[in-house]
């Protein structure tokens, strides 16, 4: 049954800014249609949930999930954005999307109708879509599971700060939210976070612990003895505790292991923050297409609801506006710039695939034989949408057309230099240079230093050795470095070096 | 169709940031604190109640990471909005590092030191009134006055339904029925089912009428053993047991006395009723318990409210002893001495009628120091007369003699204020938490 034959007189889903819950539940509808049989997008179930601005605040400070863990950090977090948002520096973003099963995605009360609407395409369906269907999230992370592992970290740390004291547990925290950027595994695939497991590990955890405290079950001799370093429960990880192998580019992973000094249950801390770490990093290598996605979908839906007769003139503009600013890409010299829009360059970027597909120049011929043309940019979408990062879909996608509308050019800098020299511009020269310089740009590679472990000398005095692998040069910023040198060094226990290996990188 | 649904999030609890929030709190504490300090020092009194925007140092909360150094080494950048350069183009580097190429903005640990939060009231005054108390509250009469507080002490086999601890009780009749052998409902049900079956059947072979006969018998056994075994047995039953404990309590009262004759100008009543106004809100925080008797007086005294006395008007002459009577009057009629801890403060210009002086003193001496716990004079001065009397000997008539009176009791405490900065310092110097034995 359709909505225009429910309500023949008026075809409006809504036609001012109140919006209520019948309202939602129609537009809902609507764009579901659109999403679904359109569009044809995939998604988890929805779970859309209705929150003030300052449950928003307090879903900011905990990475967005609505489960998480008490540390101060998050307290920080809090503080800050509360400050900024009273004193009307900064806006609360519309929404917040999770990628969990089901999807939970939050509207903020104090949207108009208009909004609604647009973020429930974006989120609900564009990021939803995307979760359920980019490789990088299939392979690395769990939305099945990470509800109830967050629900499982925050009982296991609330429970060791009872036993072991809030401070001691802050205490490593702290360090290990220092190493979180060396606490994913880039190329091996983590194992999934299944409750069973999570339950299991748990019970076993918990086993271990009571023994400590029963003197009578440590004279029972036992095979699988839960010694430092390995635990039973590793076989599927990594097919046992002597998998390790070094170098090792999971620091957390590999003290969380190796460690001479920590006790088991901070060992099971430095998991908890290190599986989070993996689980938020599909989200880091995915800015430009996640929001690129999820802006075509509402830009696309939008319009379509519009040429429809759903919704007025009035909530196209409101749209429009609110679209338009962001998707907003200052140029280089504007007070404004900070950076490439990823909104900005991934919605162009969407919508050229599109175009390609369609109404095709000679160029995109040239560069893009396959797509040029093809008319079904549904699937041309879907297909990059699943199978790429932002690094290799730049790579692969981005044309000429977007690069000279961005009006992108090069800039190569050397320390010695007392100039940045203009290597490529959007010019028939450059092209090539541009979309490869750009890519690497988005290669969290070459953003995040490669800090590894090369050696650690459990014979010997115990010292660790990392490495930097200096990518072009590039050093480390000397005042962190000691900082998180001394976050390492306790939870190694003993003497830990970094040096410095240049890689000269392609 | 996928299957959706709102949730209306909007009654949840709120503040779930608050755990958090007080964790970085007593993080950053030493640092608040000093933040805190500082910004109250020139605040109007009226404000200082109100919520507050700080900034810190922010050393003890910065969250190191490894991250590049802004500058150094091969990069490239692309970035937006090239209007007029070409391949082999040079631009000048920008000095201070940061800024023409898309560079990224600098990761966190740098460039955070500085971290501006709002502090709300409650966590203000917290933090303000942090180390201060009231001198020598301890008295006398402790064992007199009693409180009693209901604690938990264990558990019970009686007691009254509204504190029947029921998962003990569960637990207790969980392992007793297993002790025993209760047959569980199952396995009755179990038994039904399959009777119900042979019964169905219209001509039973001799086997099933056989099988029925053991069915009944064994239904029979399980029933009467139910029967035998209850859920839950009186023995089962246990209650939570609340004992009575005495708790000493304190009672105290605070005397505030203050002049509000002609001599007193207006700045002069102002930086007396901000000293006054900022002991309200210390004792009304600290303390349930603390009675607070306002005492205004000219040549005459009166007892008047909080808000008459923060915020009316009235002039005349200048007589500091009728409020000391005033004072012995109220504290005679209302606190027998025996069982309350008694405060004063006074606030004054130094002036009164001649020969008051000595009288006040009088009074001091024989009636009130000797069952008073703490008493501390402010006198206001205007800046000139602060560096006259500079020396803490040189001074009015009243100052003098309440020098004296000083050198005989040490819980009476004589400062002087002359602007509004010294407030905050006086104040913290006269309720620290040792300051009983200062002045």
């Amino acid at each position: 049954m359709s909505l225009t034959e429910t309500k023949p007189s008026t075809a409006l889903l809504f036609s001012d800014a109140e919006w209520d819950f019948e309202t939602l539940s129609r537009s809902y509808d609507a764009i579901e249609e659109i999403a679904l049989h359109d569009l044809g997008l995939d998604v988890y179930p929805n779970q859309i949930e209705v929150i003030s601005s300052e449950q928003m605040l307090d879903a900011y400070s905990a990475h967005g999930m609505p489960i998480m863990y008490q540390h101060w950090s998050f307290g920080k977090i809090f503080a800050r954005e509360d400050t900024m948002y009273r004193k009307g520096y900064s806006a609360l973003a519309y929404e917040i999307v999770i990628n969990s099963n089901p999807c939970i995605s939050f509207l903020m009360e104090e949207n108009t109708m208009t909004m609604q609407a647009l973020v429930t395409a974006h989120a609900a369906f564009g990021h939803n879509h995307f979760f359920k269907n980019n490789y990088l999230f299939r392979q690395w992370t769990d939305a099945e599971g990470i509800l109830d592992y967050l629900d499982f970290a925050k009982r296991y740390i609330a429970r060791c700060e009872e036993s072991y004291g809030q401070e001691a547990v802050e205490g490593i925290l702290d360090s290990a939210h220092a190493l979180m950027d060396q606490g994913v595994f880039r190329y091996k695939r983590p194992p999934r976070l299944s409750r069973e497991a999570v339950a299991e590990r748990l019970a076993k955890r918990l086993e271990y612990e009571s023994e400590r405290f029963s003197d009578i079950w440590r004279t029972l001799p036992r095979s699988d003895s839960l010694e430092a370093g390995g635990s039973a429960d590793e076989e599927d990880e990594d097919g046992g505790p002597q998998g390790l192998t070094l170098p090792e580019e999971n620091i957390l992973y590999f003290l969380e292991k190796t460690s001479p000094v920590l006790k088991p249950w901070q060992r099971e801390i430095l998991r908890i923050v290190r599986n989070i770490a993996q689980y938020f990093y599909p989200q880091k290598q995915t800015k430009v297409m996640n929001e690129g996605c999820a802006t075509f979908v509402h830009h696309y839906i939008m319009n379509q609801l519009f040429d429809q007769g759903l919704i007025t003139e009035g909530a196209l503009l409101e749209f429009l506006h609110s679209h338009s600013s962001v998707v907003f890409q200052p140029t280089y010299d504007d007070q404004r710039y900070s950076g490439i829009n990823p909104y900005a360059l991934g919605f162009a970027m969407m919508s050229d695939i599109r175009r390609i597909c369609e109404d095709p120049t000679p160029e995109d011929r040239d560069w893009f034989p396959d797509l040029a043309g093809s008319l079904d940019w549904r699937s041309a979408l879907k297909h990059a949408w699943a199978n790429f990062r932002d690094e290799s879909f730049i790579l692969q996608y981005l044309s000429p057309k977007v690069m000279r509308d961005f009006r992108f050019f090069a800039l190569h800098d050397e320390t010695e230099a007392p100039a940045y020299r203009v290597t490529a511009i959007h010019d028939e020269d450059g092209y090539g240079e541009l979309r490869a310089r750009l890519a690497a740009q988005y290669d969290l590679g070459q953003i995040e230093p490669n800090i590894q472990v090369m050696e650690a000398d459990l014979m010997g005095d115990r010292t660790l050795r990392l490495a930097h692998m200096a990518f072009k040069g590039r050093p480390l910023a000397e005042q962190t470095k000691a900082q998180v040198l001394r976050h390492i060094e306790r939870l190694w226990g003993y003497k830990v070096t970094l040096d410095v290996i240049e890689t000269g990188g392609a | 169709m996928t299957p959706h649904h709102f949730i209306d999030r909007r009654l949840n609890p709120k503040g779930k940031s608050l755990a958090n929030r007080q964790r970085f709190l007593r993080r950053a504490r030493a640092q608040i604190k000093d933040a805190v300090q500082k910004s109250l020092k020139d605040r109007r009194v009226a404000d200082a109640g109100k919520e507050q925007s700080i900034s810190i140092d922010g050393k003890s909360t910065r969250e190191p990471r490894f991250s590049h150094a802004s500058s150094g080494g091969e990069r490239d950048y692309v970035v937006p909005g090239n209007t007029d350069f070409v391949p082999g183009d040079e631009i000048r580097k920008p000095r201070g590092g940061q800024g023409g190429g898309g560079k990224q903005a600098s990761q966190s640990g740098e460039g955070e030191d500085e971290f501006r939060f709002t502090l709300s009231q409650d966590e203000l005054l917290d933090i303000f009134f942090e180390d201060l108390e009231l001198p020598n509250l301890v008295k006398t009469q402790l064992n007199e006055i009693r409180t009693f507080l209901f604690r938990r002490a264990g558990l019970t086999t009686a007691g009254s339904p509204t504190n029947l601890n029921l998962l003990r009780t569960m637990r207790n009749s969980y392992g007793r029925r297993l002790a025993l052998k209760r047959p569980h409902s199952d396995d009755i049900a179990a038994l039904k089912e399959r009777l119900f079956a042979l019964e169905a059947i219209a001509a039973p072979s001799a086997e099933e009428r056989a099988e029925i006969e053991a069915l009944h018998k064994e239904l029979e056994t399980l029933e009467t053993r139910r029967k035998w075994i209850p859920f839950i047995d009186p023995i089962d039953v246990r209650y939570n047991a609340f004992q009575p404990t005495p708790v000493a309590t304190s009672q105290a009262v605070m005397f505030c006395l203050m002049d509000v004759s002609g001599s007193m100008g207006e700045r002069e009543k102002d930086l007396a009723k901000r000293f006054f106004m900022l002991l309200h809100l210390f004792l009304r925080r600290r303390y349930e318990k603390v009675d607070i008797v306002f005492i205004r007086h000219t040549h005459e005294a009166q007892e008047v409210d909080e808000e008459t006395f923060f915020y009316s008007r009235q002039s005349g002459g200048t007589i500091v002893s009728t409020a000391l009577e005033e004072m012995l009057r109220i504290w005679t009629e209302r606190y027998a001495t025996q069982d309350w801890n008694v405060y004063v403060a006074q606030a004054s210009d130094g002036y009164t009628q001649s020969g008051d002086a000595a009288h006040c003193v009088d009074l001091l001496s024989s009636r009130i120091m000797p069952l008073c716990q703490y008493y501390a004079y402010i006198e206001i001065l205007d800046e000139r007369e602060m560096e006259v009397f500079a020396d803490e000997e040189t001074g009015a008539e009243l100052w003098r003699a309440y020098r004296h009176v000083h050198r005989n009791w040490p819980n009476f405490a004589t400062k002087r204020i002359a602007r509004p900065q010294d407030i905050f310092p006086v104040f913290h110097e006269l309720f620290a938490k040792d300051g009983a034995e200062r002045g």
